[in-house]
């Protein structure tokens, strides 16, 4: 308890320095205040909180951040760019948009939100959508991150502009930095784009993220979303993703974790009109210590809407994950479609996974189905592949990479793929050598 | 001599399967092992892979001289010993070129020879699919999954064509098949038998044997090899029935 509350009086002065240099609207300055305001009122969640039962930020709390921006080489961004989306790259160093190392092919905005400000048309867009799908009142870490939104980047997608290459934002945090990317993502009513968010460290030392990205689909509009966190072992990483579904509009997310060692990630999204579909996909891979936890909540609150949730595990060592997903069907939600599964695979015996699947259901007329197993690498296939000549650690991880294989098979940029068939194929760095 | 056996003595969760069997087989030979459900045929198979399920008593089994059972399954099939599964297991997400590749090159790098790419294993990969009549689409499908009872056995077969092993030991292959499949699977060993390889076929039934000729055949009752003679024997035995050589034998 000591510990959180110094914390939350070390953010004091960074906060009015934060708040005393920008040059944002009132009302935006007034939700920064409420926010800070929440934050310092109600600190870090604790493990009493039902919804942080299994993840303990205490290690957080403890460790003190700076607020500076660090530097990175050219070279070492040039490892993070994949190359279907080098034309609209946007990179971003301990949260700060880096205007040197990004570029954008002008189909869509793609500018912080201070400039938004000075547009007469985008800043209609953030005054009506910015805070809207997130509520910063969910927890402190939501707070913190609206408290200290004095940047932000909006993301812009015209109506009827179908985007041709994927856009990537692409967050590298360095060693010692604490930071508070802060993403809105506008599709417009007939858009289609593909978004990449990764999260990556550019060297060693423990960083905190403190991320939060609102997306928003308007009618008949598609967003195939692929977030990708891959911090260096040591950092934190605490993102929100919310997304928020108009009229027959389509939202896909692929949401991967193999990185930090502490992460969390809230992923939710709520149906705001009929003939809507997602998908809230996911895999997570852990080594070591480390702990990574997934709550998602999908949303039915209007009739005819389908959902699809498939997050898959692979924990090996001493790791431990968490997934709780929660499917609401609200009580006019008929005709809802909504299949949820979690399967995890345990790799070691000190591994340990808390799984919880919910279905909370209002309405009669809905298909709804969900599920969780947990289970090891089966004996008899293990065999199998060892009959063939396959050296032990190779089996294991090919098996291995069967499983999560299709949670990455969704991923549509073939780069990205690629680097996740070497994770998990490398995973034991299995040996080829007799 | 490719593979001895000697009085070996075997079996699965502290029972006794296997009682004292003996068996030599020769390059270039082809051996069927007959016997009544429960006589210790799959067991056999299975000790001589490596399954960990099974543990060797005592007895002795050397390949090419060497002693056999202190090896690792995976080093006794890059040595070149091959078993077709009785039941093939089923890899969900992994593409069967993919396996193939990877196994055959782990066999290529234990002989210090050329691995092979992608493209040019397809090209090898195109030839050997001829010899089990197998059509280009198994290639891209997870392994065994979704595949009949005829197309995981000519999957075996595939792999073996792969993997040109030295000794071969087909548990029971044809059980289950339908005649096209059996011939099949049959011609498909046919094609892959050499002066330098041997294959042990190990069966309940008569039928495999007008396919697959060997050139000899041993019958297996109570864990041991009751009988011995020449393909003649098969006939002879799916004529008088399995309870003439348990009679006769012990």
């Amino acid at each position: 308890m000591g510990a959180e509350i110094q914390k939350q009086t070390i953010y004091d002065a960074d906060f009015g320095g934060s708040l005393a240099v920008s040059g944002q609207p009132v009302w935006l300055k007034s939700i920064r205040k409420q926010a800070f305001k929440f934050f310092t009122e109600n600190g870090f969640p604790t493990p009493r909180n039902e919804e942080w039962k299994y993840t303990n930020t205490a290690p957080i709390a403890k460790q003190e951040f700076s607020f500076e921006t660090g530097k990175v080489e050219t070279e070492v961004v040039k490892n993070f760019t994949y190359d279907e989306s080098a034309q609209n790259t946007l990179v971003f160093i301990d949260g700060i948009f880096a205007q040197e190392f990004s570029r954008v092919d002008g189909q869509f905005s793609a500018v912080t939100l201070n400039a938004a400000f000075k547009d007469e048309e985008l800043v209609k867009v953030v005054e009506a959508k910015l805070g809207k799908a997130a509520d910063f009142k969910k927890n402190g870490f939501a707070a913190l991150n609206s408290a200290f939104l004095d940047e932000g980047f909006l993301l812009h997608v015209p109506q009827n502009t179908q985007v041709k290459e994927p856009i990537h934002l692409l967050f590298i945090s360095t060693g010692g930095k604490i930071s508070f990317p802060r993403v809105l993502v506008a599709a417009e009513k007939g858009s289609d784009v593909l978004l990449i968010e990764s999260f990556v460290s550019a060297g060693p030392g423990p960083a905190f993220t403190n991320a939060v990205t609102e997306i928003f689909v308007e009618d008949n509009a598609r967003v195939t979303h692929h977030r990708i966190q891959k911090e260096n072992a040591e950092s934190f990483h605490i993102g929100t993703t919310q997304a928020v579904l108009a009229r027959d509009s389509y939202y896909d997310s692929t949401n991967i974790n193999f990185g930090a060692a502490l992460s969390r990630h809230d992923t939710g999204m709520v149906f705001t009109a009929e003939g809507a579909e997602c998908f809230i996909d996911g895999l997570y891979m852990l080594n070591g210590s480390q702990h990574a936890d997934t709550h998602s909540i999908i949303d039915h609150a209007v009739p005819h809407c389908t959902s699809h949730q498939t997050y898959k595990g692979v924990l090996g060592d001493r790791s431990h994950a968490v997934f709780n997903g929660k499917v609401f069907v609200g009580e006019n939600a008929r005709g809802t479609n909504a299949e949820q599964s979690n399967k995890n695979l345990l790799l070691s015996n000190e591994a340990r996974i808390d799984t919880k699947p919910q279905l909370e259901i209002f309405n009669d007329d809905v298909k709804c189905a969900h599920g969780a197993t947990v289970g090891q690498l089966e004996d008899e296939e293990v065999f199998y592949l060892l009959s063939r000549g396959l050296h032990r650690d190779l089996a294991r991880n090919l098996l291995t990479y069967g499983f999560a294989e299709e949670v990455i098979n969704k991923i549509e940029i073939g780069s990205i793929k690629e680097e996740l068939d070497e994770a998990v194929l490398n995973r034991l760095e299995a040996t080829l050598e007799v | 001599m490719l593979l001895e056996i000697k009085d070996l003595h075997a079996g699965i969760e502290g029972r006794e399967i296997l009682k004292g069997l003996n068996l030599s087989v020769k390059k270039g030979e082809v051996h069927a092992i007959m016997g009544p459900n429960g006589s210790g045929k799959s067991t056999l198979a299975k000790v001589l892979t490596g399954h960990p399920g099974y543990k060797v008593i005592s007895g002795e089994v050397l390949y090419e001289g060497k002693n056999l059972l202190e090896l690792d399954p995976d080093e006794r099939a890059r040595d070149g010993i091959f078993l077709a599964f009785q039941y093939p297991v089923e890899i969900p997400g992994v593409a069967n070129a993919q396996f193939l590749r990877l196994a055959y090159n782990e066999k290529m790098r234990h002989l210090g020879q050329e691995e092979l790419d992608p493209l040019e294993f397809n090209d090898y990969l195109k030839e050997k699919m001829k010899i089990v009549e197998m059509d280009k689409s198994f290639i891209n499908r997870a392994v065994n999954v979704g595949f009949s009872g005829g197309e995981k056995k000519r999957n075996e077969i595939l792999q073996m064509a792969v993997l040109e092993p030295k000794l071969a030991v087909l548990d029971e292959t044809d059980s289950g098949l339908d005649i096209d499949a059996l011939r099949i699977v049959a011609e498909g060993v046919n094609k892959l038998r050499s002066p330098e390889n041997a294959v042990v076929v190990v069966t309940h039934y008569q039928r495999l044997l007008d396919y697959i000729v060997p050139d000899f055949v041993h019958v297996l009752a109570g864990g041991k090899i009751v009988k011995d003679g020449g393909k003649e024997l098969a006939l002879e035995l799916e004529a008088k029935g399995y309870d003439w050589v348990k009679s006769a034998g012990v």
